[in-house]
């Protein structure tokens, strides 16, 4: 029981936890305001949701504790407040770290093969399945018997008397 | 023959992906400032906060900006190479205190060697964000024209310095 809590408590502190929460959790750091207007808090979310935190880089800004994402946390909460529109602020973002702090992988020409790659490899696969059945010969028959085991077989079958 | 081609070409194609993965860093986040000029800052100097460094002082030579703090280990890793970078006179080298605070980053400064011309105190981080630092240590190399040209996340190791930042350096000081 020691060690599973010890375990437990080792786990909480690493870096991020997991990226089941859809709701971000209250920043560990005590000195960061937080705004007083849920309308502006639920915003801040929104953005935040399609944002990379780039230090646990499978978790968004929403989610992680990272001190990083609550700067940028922050930062949103400021330009969302001074006006600024949602494509304003990724473009903000997108401007210092690069395409890779959206969440969600921009469709260009440098992202196609992450894009359409699966695709390509199932249909790749399901062709191949396919030629593989087609190349099947359909006319093959088992080899004919030989005349001793039609002898065999008749003697058989009369024996049986018709019976199922 | 030919039915075991196919497997084979296969095989040696992944195995191509393998190790062309297996030798990339897949934390690593390029960044899309090089090439663009170094973003506007007017920050205070550790040593003397009363008077501020903008990036138009620095015009005219290569300089390097290392983000470092006391709280970061890896940056005493690096700190050594860089204190023999400045002591080479290789190039000029401006800190950026990110997110410290004064005192330690001044008692750290005098245990570990000093190599930077000026530190910039950028405590509350907004000045890293401009130039999309996501961790410590980073340097980034400007050119004279006050270009980035170069970004290097994680501490500065002496192959970097000699494979990597010494050429770049005497190319950007004598453009061919």
């Amino acid at each position: 029981m020691n060690l599973r809590h010890a375990l437990k408590v080792a786990v909480w502190v690493c870096c991020c936890v997991g990226a089941a929460f859809t709701h971000a959790q209250a920043p560990v750091n005590p000195a960061t305001p937080t705004a007083a207007d849920p309308v502006l808090e639920a915003q801040v979310m929104k953005i935040a949701d399609e944002l990379r935190c780039l230090v646990c880089q499978n978790e968004t800004i929403a989610a992680s504790n990272a001190e990083l994402a609550i700067d940028l946390r922050q930062q949103i909460r400021e330009q969302l407040s001074e006006g600024r529109s949602q494509s304003q602020i990724l473009d903000f973002m997108k401007q210092r770290y690069g395409d890779f702090v959206l969440y969600r992988p921009p469709l260009k020409a440098s992202t196609v093969l992450l894009w359409l790659g699966p695709f390509a490899l199932l249909l790749l696969a399901a062709s191949m399945l396919v030629q593989s059945i087609r190349r099947r010969d359909p006319q093959a028959e088992p080899a004919p018997l030989s005349d001793a085991d039609v002898q065999r077989a008749q003697r058989l079958l009369d024996e049986a008397g018709g019976r199922p | 023959m030919k039915r075991y081609l196919w497997p084979l070409v296969v095989f040696v194609v992944m195995m191509g992906f393998l190790f062309t993965g297996l030798r990339l860093n897949p934390r690593e986040v390029p960044s899309p400032l090089v090439n663009k000029p170094v973003p506007a800052f007017n920050l205070p100097t550790l040593a003397a906060p009363e008077r501020s460094l903008a990036p138009e002082q620095l015009q005219g030579q290569v300089w390097l900006l290392n983000v470092w703090a006391s709280w970061c280990v890896a940056c005493q890793l690096e700190h050594p190479v860089l204190v023999d970078l400045a002591r080479s006179g290789a190039v000029t080298l401006i800190g950026l205190n990110y997110k410290d605070r004064r005192d330690l980053a001044l008692g750290w400064l005098g245990k570990h060697g000093n190599p930077y011309q000026a530190t910039l105190s950028d405590t509350d981080g907004r000045v890293g964000l401009d130039f999309g630092v996501y961790g410590v240590p980073e340097t980034y190399v400007i050119d004279r024209q006050g270009v980035i040209r170069h970004k290097h996340t994680g501490p500065v190791t002496t192959e970097f310095v000699r494979d990597t930042l010494l050429p770049l350096i005497a190319q950007l000081e004598h453009p061919a």
